[in-house]
């Protein structure tokens, strides 16, 4: 079974709840394995202390002009749709702009004097860790500077589903535009993580537009309760979506956070309350499938 | 010597429009002949790629020199590839005070 | 002057600090470009809202009366967004990227390229000056261009009104929209926060930034949750020669600020916090 944890936006804790999620799961006895898919900036995997085993690159089409062979009949750059040709006739001037470039491959097909080669560039690449235990956890991440993410989240759940385990736990991407929408259509259950603020109920209003327009099953998790006020009670309430738990606020728990540590291996409460989420969310699940 | 001067509107008592990809016009000035073409930047309202497009644009008048009140770093690369040489100007001038400057 | 606020990864408070230094400015343009989940507005509602579509790009769609089910537009696109379903070649509007590649390339024509327009673009007046916002459709792709569009605007607006501050709320994370935000700010603020993974994203944000520009200040929020990161970072700004413009500490008022719909400094003007982000509004614009 597949679990997207998200977010409408980043800092509510979805790293937070993904981490403890996995600890807790693999406690009570399941195979999990967890999946940082926030690709722009994949920071769960440092909770834990791992080695890198292995990685995949992950590439995107890039065409090559051969100048020598260019005719100048500007063909290419009126197939793409991203102006990412740079194309100057009169000085006879071609050239691909890479950070415009979509990869789409148009303007190979467009050209009908063999001057375009295909090639690809390195985007970003899926890795594989493992902990002392020889357990696996995948991250992909986005190389700077490069802007296409949709590619290294749909191939960092692609390996990962290769493996087999009980659950998979990815880590979203914050949002809901395209890489948030990419790993909740191809998970089974989606933990929202939400903060009873006024920014919080904004942000998880829009995420729930967003899993409804795709049809998917979630619950939400409130985290950091006791620091906000009731209106996404209200909410929640008002529109029949299923609240997981509360996470209350400390102080406590923010600061094992900042260490990098996990909440559950040091505070007691949070342990039992984790594993009344995880028992709640394997339910879920099991009602689905 | 031909240059492109970034500008707000098409007449010479327009003021220097500051962005580059996304001016409303460009004067095309001849040094030698002195005259001044306004033409609309086809450029200014695309979602993507605006820069690349006004260095296509102003490098198909084949202009030696551009000005504007900024030019973005990825502009310049192209810039430099096509011989255009940057020339900015953050005051608020006219198209005719900088045509002025450029015949002096 | 054009600044902009980041945070590498979001919920550092980069918007309630933001919020605060835009009620210092008293009369400024306020921009929001987290598309993705705009939330300045809430603390700022506007009047007099105008209300604009933006088209955030093309889709494909197959007209399946023309449709022969050769297979070629499956075959050619990049992005597997072409699906059979049930016999059906059918295009998947999430992973489209609009390139319209089988578009030209269908021998029947049975493909048309269809605008994408359900992105919203709200301009309107607040009470210290006036606010941008956008709000992206759900599973929009933010490519940056919105963000273009919503600063473009900004621009005009600043012009026409005579309002020379732009204040920016920028979006997380440090892909295309993070770059479409500071190219051609005067100035950056990062706002991160003493964590481990606030760290790392601090890192990339600034290595990112600094490839941009060189005017950029770092803001630590709730320094005092972790002194020791906290000093790492600030190792860290030393080696970079970045300037720390203040230490704000964790502080309950923030949140209440909100829940009331105001900033911290017409919640509170007076607390210890207010005064700090006052000191470092300081700083950013008057040097
Ligand atoms: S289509 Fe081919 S020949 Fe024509 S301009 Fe492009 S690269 Fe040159
Ligand atoms: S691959 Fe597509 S986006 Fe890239 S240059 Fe060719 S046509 Fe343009």
């Amino acid at each position: 079974m597949k679990i997207a944890i998200a977010s409408g936006k980043g800092g509510t804790g979805k790293t937070f709840v993904s981490t403890n999620l996995f600890k807790t799961f693999e406690s009570l006895g399941h195979s999990t394995l967890l999946v940082d898919c926030d690709v722009e900036c994949p920071n769960s995997l440092l909770f834990f202390d791992l080695k890198k085993v292995s990685d995949t690159k992950v590439t995107e089409y890039r065409p090559i002009i051969d100048a020598d062979k260019c005719v100048y009949c500007g063909l290419c750059y009126e197939y793409c749709e991203y102006k990412a040709i740079f194309y100057v006739p009169e000085l006879k001037h071609i050239k691909v702009l890479d950070n415009l470039c979509h990869g789409c491959k148009a303007c190979s097909i467009a050209c009908k004097h063999g001057a375009i080669e295909d090639s690809s560039t390195e985007i970003g690449d899926v890795s594989f860790f493992s902990d002392s235990n020889s357990h696996i956890f995948v991250e992909g991440r986005l190389k700077e500077g490069k802007i296409a993410s949709i590619p290294i989240i749909k191939s960092a759940i692609k390996e990962a589903s290769l493996l087999s385990y009980e659950y998979l736990l990815m880590d979203s991407s914050p949002g809901t535009s395209c890489p948030f929408i990419q790993t909740a259509v191809r998970s089974d259950y989606i933990v929202l993580v939400a903060e009873p603020t006024p920014f919080g109920l904004s942000d998880l209003k829009q995420s729930v537009e967003t899993l409804n327009s795709i049809n998917k099953d979630y619950g939400v998790i409130i985290n950091r309760s006791g620091l906000g006020d009731i209106k996404v009670y209200d909410y929640l309430k008002d529109n029949e979506i299923p609240i997981i738990a509360e996470i209350p606020f400390s102080k406590e728990i923010a600061r094992y956070y900042s260490e990098g540590k996990l909440a559950v291996s040091h505070i007691e409460e949070v342990k039992i309350l984790f594993e009344e989420i995880s028992n709640k969310i394997m339910k879920n699940g099991n009602s689905i499938s | 010597m031909k240059v492109a001067i970034t500008s707000r509107s098409n007449s010479m008592d327009s003021f220097l429009d500051p962005r580059f990809g996304r001016c409303a016009y460009f004067a095309i000035h001849d040094t030698e002949t002195k005259e001044t073409e306004f033409v609309k930047n086809p450029s200014k309202d695309v979602n993507e790629g605006a820069g690349p497009s006004a260095v296509k644009f102003i490098a198909s008048y084949k202009v030696e020199k551009a000005v504007a009140g900024e030019f973005g770093f990825k502009i310049k690369s192209l810039m430099n590839q096509v011989n255009i040489q940057m020339i900015v100007i953050q005051e608020e001038k006219t198209i005719k005070e900088i045509v002025d400057m450029l015949n002096k | 002057m054009e600044i902009a606020f980041l945070s590498g990864k979001g919920g550092t408070g980069k918007s309630s600090i933001c919020a605060a230094f835009i009620s210092i400015a008293k009369n400024v343009i306020a921009v929001d470009c987290d598309v993705d989940a705009a939330n300045l507005y809430l603390i700022f509602p506007p009047k007099n809202t105008i209300e604009t579509n933006y088209i955030s790009g093309k889709n494909a769609i197959i007209h399946q009366d023309k449709c022969t089910q050769c297979g070629l537009c499956k075959e050619l696109c990049q992005f597997d967004a072409i699906n059979i379903a049930e016999g059906k070649f059918e295009v998947d509007s999430i992973s489209c990227d609009g390139c319209a590649l089988c578009f030209r390339k269908c021998p029947t024509k049975a493909i048309e390229m269809v605008d994408s327009d359900d992105s919203k673009l709200y301009f309107g007046d607040f009470r210290n000056g006036s606010i941008i916002y956008g709000r992206l459709s759900p599973g929009e792709e933010n490519s940056g261009k919105f963000i273009s569009v919503v600063r473009s605007l900004a621009r005009e607006k600043s012009k026409e009104l005579g309002i020379e501050d732009i204040i920016i709320d920028g979006p997380p994370g440090i892909g295309c929209p993070f770059m479409s935000t500071i190219t051609g700010v005067d100035k950056v603020v990062v706002v991160t926060e003493p964590s481990m993974s606030g760290l790392v994203d601090l890192k990339r944000s600034i290595d990112v930034a600094q490839s941009f520009m060189q005017e950029i200040y770092v803001i630590i929020n709730k320094y005092d949750l972790n002194p020791e990161v906290t000093n790492q970072i600030k190792e860290y700004c030393l080696e970079k020669n970045i300037e720390i413009i203040a230490f704000l500490p964790f502080d309950k008022e923030v949140v209440d600020a909100m829940i009331n719909g105001q900033t911290i400094i017409e919640y509170n003007s007076e607390s210890d916090i207010s005064n700090r982000i006052r000191e470092a509004y300081q700083i950013v614009f008057k040097s």
